[in-house]
């Protein structure tokens, strides 16, 4: 990896893991702080604990999950269009 | 002091100056062209300009007013990155298409009839597409045919629209328009058309990843973002627009996170964007007007960050395809960061620029009581990032090391880009100077407490999602391949029908014609039979005979005399 004698801080996997721990981290505070910051709401949603936290999550997962079987259906070969 | 001069007028004079020059002089005029333009709009005066009479028309060529300028500073702001990101290519074609274009957006934006808006709506996809031609493949060649033909579509619904109404009103003023004439439907299509409504919008997908680095910055900026103008002007609170923007933000993400091409994924992005405008537009209010035009003002500019980000890679790489591409964080570090501040832009981290624009049409959404599309922008919000925000930069730049080694984007790229960065963070931390120019004043306050932590929450778990499925493998891999979608119908379904029915058509075409030519073949037959060296007509008769007939005749001539 370092073939040209730079080493990016990524190839070190304990600076991935650092990462990753840090936003599962910041996620944590976000969704305690729900607790402490009253919401003046719109929707009577907003006022459920951590709703914005977990529609972000679920949504996202339901995203990709729906992608991957979208991409089952729709994709073709690169030259599909050209032939 | 105010000026008269035509917006347009400053662009074509400097693209004509860009054709004669070369090397320095050019990059100067360049420049010189938008910051020019930008300070002549600052002396137009508001109302209308002049006016020509042509036929029964009353032409407004030149109105200024405040939805007018507040697009018109970012379309100039739009071409000075464009043109400092193109100053390194040596092609006159670019050089001139991409002022022309430009200046033909911005006359757009300051016709105050719908026949000058038309010529300038045309302006626009004629002089676009030799973006798309100048990348000089067989590829975009045809992409660029594809799209020279639906933008000029767009042109002659306009027309034919303009026209009924004018019929049926007597007004060819852009102004409110509305549905309720055939005239203006044909015209809410013709926008609907560059605005790229679903189903409408795969020639955006199609043409914008084909064009080359520097066009795609243009091209993003544009076409779409004069749609957005004209329908904030001519249909305000038109409410089918708040469900048609809905879908807009929500059908492009599905496909941008399983599209391949980096810079296919933003113009499936660019679609998303500018559904949260059109449903800004639908709702109407003066919030969600406001949110409509100041979410148009920091899109097009993180919106050509990203494209220049991508163009980079491109340019240095020759590569796009998230599969080929890789750590490039080791070569390109500033390119990287810079990208950075696009993907935090348009996912609308507070602090950056598409959270002060984006959350005016939440809100405006919620305030209206359309819970439901609410509910959708939300999830399109997680979704963009998702997309946008995380998945430009990861497999691009981090990812896997795709064994690439460049070096950093040209200088004129960086410098495009930090400006373009610096506005966009700019307006995240202070947003009042773009507050102050929206068609209404504004009474909104982005950085409250509950605002930031809602949206801070939203993105941070959306990041976890990512993480999540990365990590246990159910994220699906870049992979090489076309996705189809409505495009599908004109480049594969009637291509076939057409050659289908041809087909079809053969076997009585040839039946036809082996017919007619047996016809023919047996009356040359018939009268070489009777005329020919052994015919009737050609015997030889004895010259007595031929006497007995004639008397024969003349007798029977007599006869019937006297019948």
């Amino acid at each position: 990896m370092d073939d040209d004698g730079r080493r990016g801080i990524f190839d070190t996997p304990r600076n991935v893991k650092a990462v990753i721990y840090g936003l599962f981290a910041v996620c944590g505070v976000l969704f305690a702080l729900d607790g402490f910051i009253h919401r003046h709401v719109e929707h009577p949603w907003e006022s459920w604990f951590g709703f914005y936290a977990l529609y972000g999550f679920v949504v996202c997962a339901f995203l990709v999950l729906a992608a991957r079987e979208l991409r089952k259906i729709v994709r073709r070969d690169e030259d599909y269009y050209d032939e | 002091m105010t000026s008269n001069f035509a917006p347009f007028l400053i662009f074509a004079v400097g693209a004509a100056l860009v054709a004669l020059t070369r090397g320095w002089s050019r990059r100067v005029v360049l420049v010189a062209v938008p910051v020019v333009g930008a300070i002549n709009l600052a002396f137009l005066p508001e109302g209308g300009g002049t006016t020509i009479q042509m036929l029964d028309y009353t032409l407004v060529p030149i109105r200024v007013d405040r939805l007018s300028v507040v697009f018109g500073y970012v379309f100039h702001l739009a071409a000075l990155i464009g043109v400092l990101y193109a100053l390194h290519v040596r092609d006159t074609v670019q050089h001139v298409a991409g002022l022309l274009y430009a200046g033909s957006a911005i006359g757009a934006l300051f016709a105050g009839d719908l026949i000058s808006f038309f010529v300038f709506w045309e302006l626009t996809a004629v002089t676009s597409v030799f973006l798309i031609l100048a990348r000089r493949t067989d590829r975009a060649r045809r992409a660029a045919m594809r799209y020279l033909v639906i933008q000029v579509l767009s042109g002659v619904l306009l027309l034919t629209g303009t026209l009924v109404r004018a019929h049926e009103t007597g007004s060819i003023g852009f102004d409110s328009v509305g549905l309720d004439g055939p005239g203006g439907v044909l015209i809410f299509f013709a926008f609907g058309l560059k605005a790229a409504f679903p189903l409408l919008h795969n020639w955006l997908t199609d043409a914008y990843p084909e064009a080359t680095p520097t066009g795609t910055v243009f091209l993003s900026a544009f076409t779409t973002k004069l749609a957005v103008y004209a329908l904030a002007r001519a249909f305000p609170g038109t409410e089918i627009l708040v469900y048609i923007g809905a879908v807009m933000t929500l059908f492009p993400i599905f496909y941008a996170v399983i599209e391949n091409d980096l810079r296919r994924v933003l113009s499936y992005s660019l679609i998303n964007q500018v559904g949260f405008m059109v449903t800004g537009i639908g709702i109407g209010t003066p919030l969600a007007l406001n949110g409509a035009v100041s979410h148009a003002f920091a899109h097009i500019v993180y919106k050509a960050l990203l494209f220049m980000a991508m163009g980079a890679v491109l340019h240095r790489t020759g590569r796009i395809n998230g599969s080929e591409l890789g750590g490039l964080y080791k070569s390109m570090p500033l390119t990287t960061v810079l990208c950075l501040v696009g993907a935090a832009s348009i996912s609308a981290f507070p602090l950056f620029s598409g959270f002060v624009s984006k959350s005016m049409v939440l809100a405006a959404s919620l305030e209206e009581g359309y819970h439901g599309v609410w509910l959708v922008l939300l999830f399109a919000s997680a979704g963009v990032f998702h997309h946008s925000g995380i998945k430009i930069p990861f497999f691009a730049f981090f990812a896997r090391d795709s064994g690439i080694r460049t070096r950093e984007a040209p200088v004129n790229m960086l410098l495009a880009m930090v400006l373009a960065a610096f506005v966009s963070i700019f307006l995240g931390v202070y947003p009042w100077p773009l507050y102050d120019i929206l068609p209404f004043p504004v009474d909104f306050q982005p950085y409250t407490s509950v605002h930031v932590l809602a949206q801070s929450q939203l993105l941070f778990f959306s990041a976890a999602a990512f993480t999540v499925l990365k990590l246990t493998g159910l994220y699906p891999p870049e992979l090489a391949g076309v996705n189809i979608d409505a495009e599908w119908v004109y480049r594969r379904l009637l291509p076939r029908a057409v050659r289908r029915a041809v087909a079809g058509l053969a076997p009585l075409d040839a039946g036809l014609r082996q017919g007619i030519t047996k016809g023919v073949r047996r009356v040359i037959g018939g009268i070489g039979r009777i005329s020919g060296p052994q015919g009737l007509l050609a015997r030889t008769r004895t010259v007595g005979g031929m006497v007995g007939w004639v008397i024969a005749l003349l007798v029977l001539y007599l006869v019937l005399n006297f019948v």
